[in-house]
């Protein structure tokens, strides 16, 4: 169970991704913030977004076009 | 400015239509939310997206290969008839209300995120002069400089685009 959840579902790029990054912030240092989204770019985009700053992509996965990413906040 | 192992963008804002006010916003807000310090100088058309209050439109006539999706096709407009008074006005509404149906940010919120965010914006003082702009017209919080403040900023910054 994540400590956070983000509903971006319907939001278009770069929207999941800065909201997202605006409720990481309210993750406490080795939290984890769940985001659900219907963005098929968000693939690709949470993946990049992780490698660049420095947090976890804790598991990505999509269930009847609803993806779901686990973010664990490792970065300061 | 950022420290020698931050990656740090600038971007030149020359454009000011609706459609064209996306790409500069989107990837000002999105470098910021990856923690990339961002500027972005507004010049020439780009310098209006910094007014207090926004009306922005699209232009059929600058965009001669512009399709919508309409009734399960993408129609284009020929581009003769783009010269039509109305057909901007008409072409704006269609895809205002294609942004808000796709879930698409407005410029007004991508804005008001890119300042939430701390991105630096500099006015350029040569177009408000040359357009009879004032900073009162605009939003606060502006720098406002000109050519070698842009490339003072640009000298140091890793990524740096002209849009």
């Amino acid at each position: 169970m994540a400590d956070h959840t983000l509903d971006a579902k319907g939001m278009n790029c770069p929207l999941p991704i800065l909201k997202a990054r605006k409720a990481l912030k309210e993750v406490p240092a080795g939290g984890t913030l769940e985001i659900l989204a219907t963005d098929p770019g968000s693939v690709a985009d949470f993946q990049a977004f992780c490698r660049q700053t420095g947090n976890e992509l804790v598991e990505h996965s999509v269930d009847d076009k609803i993806y779901r990413f686990l973010i664990k906040h490792t970065a300061a | 400015m950022s420290s020698p192992e931050e990656k740090s963008m600038s971007i030149i804002v020359t454009k000011g239509s609706l459609d064209w006010a996306y790409p500069p916003f989107i990837l000002a807000t999105t470098a910021a939310a990856m923690g990339l310090p961002v500027t972005m100088f507004f010049t020439f058309y780009g310098l209006p997206l910094l007014l207090k209050k926004l009306d922005l439109q699209v232009t059929a006539a600058g965009n001669t290969a512009m399709k919508m999706p309409m009734m399960g096709m993408h129609m284009g407009l020929p581009n003769l008839l783009t010269a039509v008074p109305g057909v901007d006005a008409a072409c704006s509404v269609m895809m205002k209300n294609l942004i808000k149906k796709k879930g698409v940010a407005s410029i007004e919120d991508l804005r008001e995120m890119a300042i939430e965010a701390e991105v630096r914006m500099i006015a350029c003082q040569m177009t408000m002069d040359l357009f009879e702009y004032s900073t009162d017209d605009m939003i606060d919080g502006l720098d406002v400089g000109g050519a070698a403040t842009y490339i003072e900023c640009a000298s140091q910054s890793d990524i740096n685009l002209f849009i």
